[in-house]
């Protein structure tokens, strides 16, 4: 028995959660600047389906995630035979499923954000002479930072603390996958309450540094 | 404000109706090994036919949080573990009354693969060949099957060189899950889960080299119900239930 607390579960957790933060920040963002800016036919149901895994329990995203990618699944078994890939029980997996159950949170502030832009801005853009890549950029995406970060943060804290669907997905393997929440959850169940009690002791701080750090940063760009 | 009076009245009275405790009858809440899962409900409905009024209310789990969920006071009356030491464990922190412990069935530990596998392994030395990426068993800290497997593991010299390849389960039935779902090459289960899965995974061999895998049943010392506790157990024990037992594929004690 460890009497020190591995920190292996902290390292893990934030590479996680950062990787799927990258990939929510790209996808969200690119969603969401489509729905608010464009009309196009199932454009209601794109925006139901991102915001989908914020209602749904996330056991019930780990089962829809298992019958894609597992070795049955359809995506699964492509990925498996062409490339060799397997993404149950890797941290891979556990970073999609965390990316999954936090898209939501990204493509919700992300869409609030670009609606809060005046279209009059995007249109001088346009006719001094701009293309849409850089109305993009150069206009929409600045103007709407703020929101964005902010959904940024949360979806990195949501990420930080997902549990079922990586449980699911990832499974609990010590060192691989075995992120901050399933570690306290590991050891509360093989009755370390000791082990629980630091690792639930890391994951407040880390949390509450997040949310400082991300407070002032969000006031900083205020001024 | 008739319609805000009609809407306090409304969720007064959903409160009440929800809220108010169901009294219907007598409950005994039993805590046992994932592995009974099948089994165990069976024999919970023959007790409820000869005690009418009593509705037995199964609580399915690895024995290790089982445990846990006692000694944090949870309102159990009776505890079926998948090994002795999880029991010893409940006896020294004087959570189960000693007197009323007893063994009821027995069981084998078995590598199993999915059905469809295309892999020749006939022992658990072939476990070790590159061809076997992953093995599934028991969270050794809290899942008994998981702790049979590393004491055999362990005994043929084999667990620090298949150590990269395992993949644990929180119970015996995730385990079994995952060879199933062919998401894991072999895996280690009881007997009794494997036929269970029949068609969906096969069994390699018996596995040898462990303590002899064999359940105890106990009283809760917390509960309140020892009578009807007792009467529990003692059909656990009983020649009828030994029948439905060994229908599942459990042996002896």
């Amino acid at each position: 028995m460890p009497v020190g607390v591995e920190l292996t579960p902290l390292w893990l957790t934030l590479k996680v959660a950062g990787v799927a933060t990258l990939g929510t920040f790209a996808v969200g963002v690119i969603l969401a600047f489509l729905v608010s800016r464009s009309r196009f036919w199932g454009r209601e149901g794109l925006d139901s389906l991102c915001t989908l895994p914020l209602v749904m329990p996330p056991t019930v995203l780990g089962y829809y995630l298992i019958v894609v990618i597992g070795r049955q699944g359809w995506l699964g078994r492509w990925l498996q035979e062409t490339w060799g890939i397997s993404l149950i029980f890797t941290w891979q997996g556990a970073a999609l499923a965390a990316a999954v159950v936090s898209l939501p949170l990204i493509y919700k502030s992300a869409r609030a954000a670009f609606e809060g832009v005046d279209p009059e801005l995007e249109n001088a853009a346009r006719t001094l002479g701009a293309s849409e890549a850089g109305v993009f950029l150069r206009v929409s995406l600045p103007l709407a930072w703020r929101g964005i970060l902010a959904g940024v943060m949360m979806a990195f804290a949501r990420a930080m603390g997902e549990f079922g669907a990586t449980l699911m997905v990832a499974g609990n393997l010590p060192g691989k996958t075995q992120t901050l929440s399933i570690a306290v959850y590991d050891a509360f169940q093989a009755g370390n309450d000791q082990t629980a009690t630091i690792l639930v002791m890391i994951i407040s701080g880390v949390c509450l540094t997040i949310l400082l750090v991300s407070g002032k940063a969000l006031k900083i760009k205020y001024m | 404000m008739t319609k805000i009076k009609m809407l306090v009245v409304l969720w007064l009275g959903a409160l009440v109706l929800w809220g108010a405790p169901v009294h219907a009858d007598q409950e005994l809440i039993v805590s046992a090994a994932a592995s009974l899962t099948n089994a165990f409900p069976e024999i919970g409905k023959s007790f409820e036919k000869r005690h009418p009024g009593t509705k037995v209310i199964f609580n399915f789990a690895a024995s290790g949080p089982l445990l846990q969920q006692i000694a944090q006071g949870a309102p159990v009356d009776v505890f079926a573990s998948a090994d002795q030491k999880t029991m010893n464990q409940a006896q020294e922190k004087g959570l189960i009354a000693p007197a009323s412990r007893k063994n009821f069935v027995s069981n084998t530990l078995v590598l199993i693969v999915p059905e469809k596998s295309g892999l020749s392994l006939a022992a658990l030395k072939d476990l070790a060949s590159a061809e076997v990426k992953r093995v599934a068993l028991g969270n050794p800290d809290t899942v008994p099957v998981g702790r049979y497997t590393r004491e055999a593991l362990t005994q043929a010299g084999l667990w620090e060189t298949l150590t990269p390849k395992f993949i644990y389960g929180e119970s015996v039935r995730q385990v079994l899950d995952y060879v199933s779902r062919g998401e894991v090459d072999a895996g280690f289960v009881f007997a009794t889960d494997a036929a269970i899965a029949k068609g969906k995974v096969k069994t390699v061999t018996a596995v040898q080299g462990h303590q002899p895998i064999v359940y105890p049943v106990a009283l809760v010392a917390a509960s309140p119900k020892q009578p009807l506790a007792q009467s529990f157990l003692d059909s656990v024990v009983s020649p009828e239930a030994q029948e439905i037992f060994q229908r599942y594929g459990f042996g002896k004690p």
